[in-house]
């Protein structure tokens, strides 16, 4: 009984402890709004942006707000070939929020059987993969991935392959310490006692132990990946044209900058500011509700 | 403590044994290492006797062999775009990099101490608040867009400042640098400006976090109860407290600060190295990214080891826990 009512209590006193704080709350809106906008975005962009035929290049580079010859308005105006800024930056937001998304899920997977296995395991396991990882990490994850893309070429699951790459090893280490400190805990003895198999006593019962600081990593984690993603794609080393990022949208924008024609790399830039920071705040609430050390 | 230093240089050698050994597997293993490293438009008799003067056709524990003892002389293969040797390039290009870095570093400092110490010792007020949300948009803020904001605002706009370039540069000690001259410091402002922004926001969360955890201390209290003034107590008890592990990330960020000039320099146009790799990538040029690695390795191992030093000469406890062991 108590099994089944303690996460429900737990998620409940989660959620109220978002209505508590209304910076968290407001970033959990806005967070919930940006995914549902970039979900949906087929439905709800004014145009197609990558259909040619309901683009029209008599509209292009025009300032936000311009009206074009058939009485659409442009409210984020349009880039070189007419395409409305709109419509590419929720197009562009589905594909950012998609592959933050999908290479923070396979890092976190492979961190966590590889962080599993070096605290459960110890010894020489343990210390051979802690080097790789202190190794890893003692350089910036940007200098990683360039050399990674650089080696493997452009598109867009080699830019998956590099964000998984810089990432597993924070999961590692995560679930590595924490795995070490539930490993001595008094129920691990006791499913010990009981001859279940080490299999059972890991992704039974210390896996989900360690999960709380698992998520709270996961969750900043993926606005890292989705920041570095864009700075990948605006260097020309991430995404490939034909799946403009947000990164890839401020890129082309860059190349109007000069000429005073700020729309086309400002709202790509601010919509992918807003996801970061929404992410960001939505993380560092969360780290304080799980945090043991701070809870009463 | 001669001990300590001599565990940890043969530490830093291990590392970049093995730094190396990956990049060797990287570059010269995966792929094709002729592709790599011949021109590609290369006819067959050519590739062949190429592959022979590589020493492609030796056994690949040789090849390594003789690859180490290559980047030993700084010999690293010659770029295929300039025909220059790949390391003499990016040596030339080192010096403007470094140049930003620092300033880069010192302007994190100059305004990242201050702010924190400020936003630690008055948590509650409004100013100390405007801080904080200021650290956390540092922190969320993509650097390669606010860079370019800059350029729009400073360049475009208000038609300030240049937004490309280092200006006009002058020898110190034989090296060219910018911030001796005014159209170089005007160059410099905005890229160092940028590639600051992320480290003041560490700094000023750092610093607070440490005053506030400093400011209850036993030895605070004890200063108050003898009278001593606030300032002073700022000044010299709780800031030399606080410096040691600002010190240590300083140092162990200034290598990511390099790094990260990889972008800066790109949106600058900063003629530094990491344009330099970001140009080598877009036209392939391998013996130039190959070079950069390596150079940029023996860098993070250097900073590495001097910040560690460093660490066991400020802080006395250390010291003497290296001493024990």
């Amino acid at each position: 009984m108590t099994a089944i009512a303690a996460p429900v209590s737990r998620s409940s006193e989660l959620f109220a402890s978002f209505v508590r704080s209304r910076i968290a709350l407001a970033a959990l809106v806005l967070l919930c709004a940006i995914v549902l906008a970039a979900v949906f975005s087929p439905v709800i962009s004014p145009q197609n942006p990558y259909n040619l035929a309901e683009l029209d290049i008599m509209d292009s580079k025009m300032p936000p707000g311009t009206k074009s010859a058939d009485g659409r308005t442009f409210v984020l105006g349009t880039d070189e070939q007419g395409r409305d800024m709109l419509s590419a930056i929720l197009y562009g937001l589905r594909i950012s929020l998609g592959v933050g998304v999908i290479s923070t899920v396979i890092a976190l997977t492979l961190g966590l059987i590889i962080g599993l296995a070096a605290g459960y395991a110890g010894g020489w396991v343990d210390a051979l993969i802690m080097r790789i990882v202190d190794l890893q990490l003692s350089f910036p994850s940007i200098l990683i991935a360039l050399v990674l893309l650089a080696v493997l070429g452009q598109g867009v699951d080699k830019i998956v392959i590099a964000l998984v790459f810089v990432q597993w090893a924070y999961y590692a280490r995560t679930v590595r310490s924490s795995a070490l400190v539930e490993k001595r805990k008094e129920y691990v003895d006791a499913a010990v006692c009981l001859a279940y198999g080490p299999w059972r006593i890991l992704y039974r019962h210390i896996l989900p132990n360690c999960l709380p600081p698992l998520i709270v990593v996961a969750t900043v984690q993926v606005a890292h990946a989705i920041a570095l993603e864009a700075t990948l794609s605006f260097l020309g080393l991430g995404m490939p044209i034909t799946s403009p990022s947000l990164g890839l949208l401020i890129a082309n924008g860059y190349a109007h900058l000069l000429s005073g024609k700020y729309w086309m790399s400002f709202f790509p830039g601010v919509a992918l500011l807003a996801t970061i920071v929404a992410i960001n705040l939505v993380g560092d609430h969360l780290r304080d509700v799980l945090n043991p050390r701070l809870q009463t | 403590m001669i001990l300590y230093v001599v565990r940890r240089l043969a530490q830093s050698a291990l590392v970049l044994f093995v730094m190396s050994a990956l990049v060797f597997a990287g570059v010269y293993a995966i792929g094709n290492p002729v592709d790599i490293l011949i021109n590609p438009q290369a006819d067959q008799a050519e590739i062949e006797r190429a592959t022979a003067a590589l020493g492609l056709d030796q056994p690949l524990p040789l090849q390594y062999w003789n690859f180490l003892a290559g980047a030993f002389a700084g010999e690293l293969g010659r770029s295929f775009a300039s025909n220059v040797s790949a390391l003499d390039l990016i040596l030339q290009r080192m010096p403007a990099t470094v140049e930003l870095a620092l300033t880069a570093m010192v302007i994190a400092i100059l305004l990242g101490l201050p702010l924190g110490l400020w936003a630690g010792l008055k948590p509650d007020t409004a100013a100390a608040k405007t801080i904080m949300a200021g650290s956390i948009l540092g922190f969320s803020l993509p650097t390669f867009w606010v860079g370019l904001m800059l350029i729009m605002v400073f360049s475009v706009w208000l038609g300030w400042l240049p937004p490309t370039g280092r200006g006009e540069t002058v020898p110190l000690f034989g090296i060219e640098v910018s911030f001796l001259t005014w159209d170089g410091l005007r160059h410099l402002f905005m890229p160092a400006l940028n590639l600051a922004l992320f480290k003041l926001a560490l700094l000023i969360r750092l610093t607070r976090a440490g005053t506030r955890e400093a400011m209850v201390q036993d030895y605070v209290r004890f200063a108050r109860a003898k009278g001593v003034s606030e300032t002073r107590i700022v000044r010299v008890h709780v800031l030399k407290n606080i410096l040691i592990p600002i010190v240590t990330v300083i140092g162990l960020e200034f290598g990511s600060v390099i790094a990260f000039a990889i972008v800066t320099e790109t949106i600058f146009a900063w003629p530094g190295m990491g344009k330099l790799l970001i140009d080598s990538i877009n036209v392939l040029d391998r013996p130039v990214i190959v070079a950069y690695l390596l150079v940029i390795v023996v860098l993070f191992v250097m900073i590495n080891l001097v910040v560690d030093l460093l660490y066991t000469a400020l802080d006395p406890r250390v010291r003497l826990q290296a001493a024990r062991t």
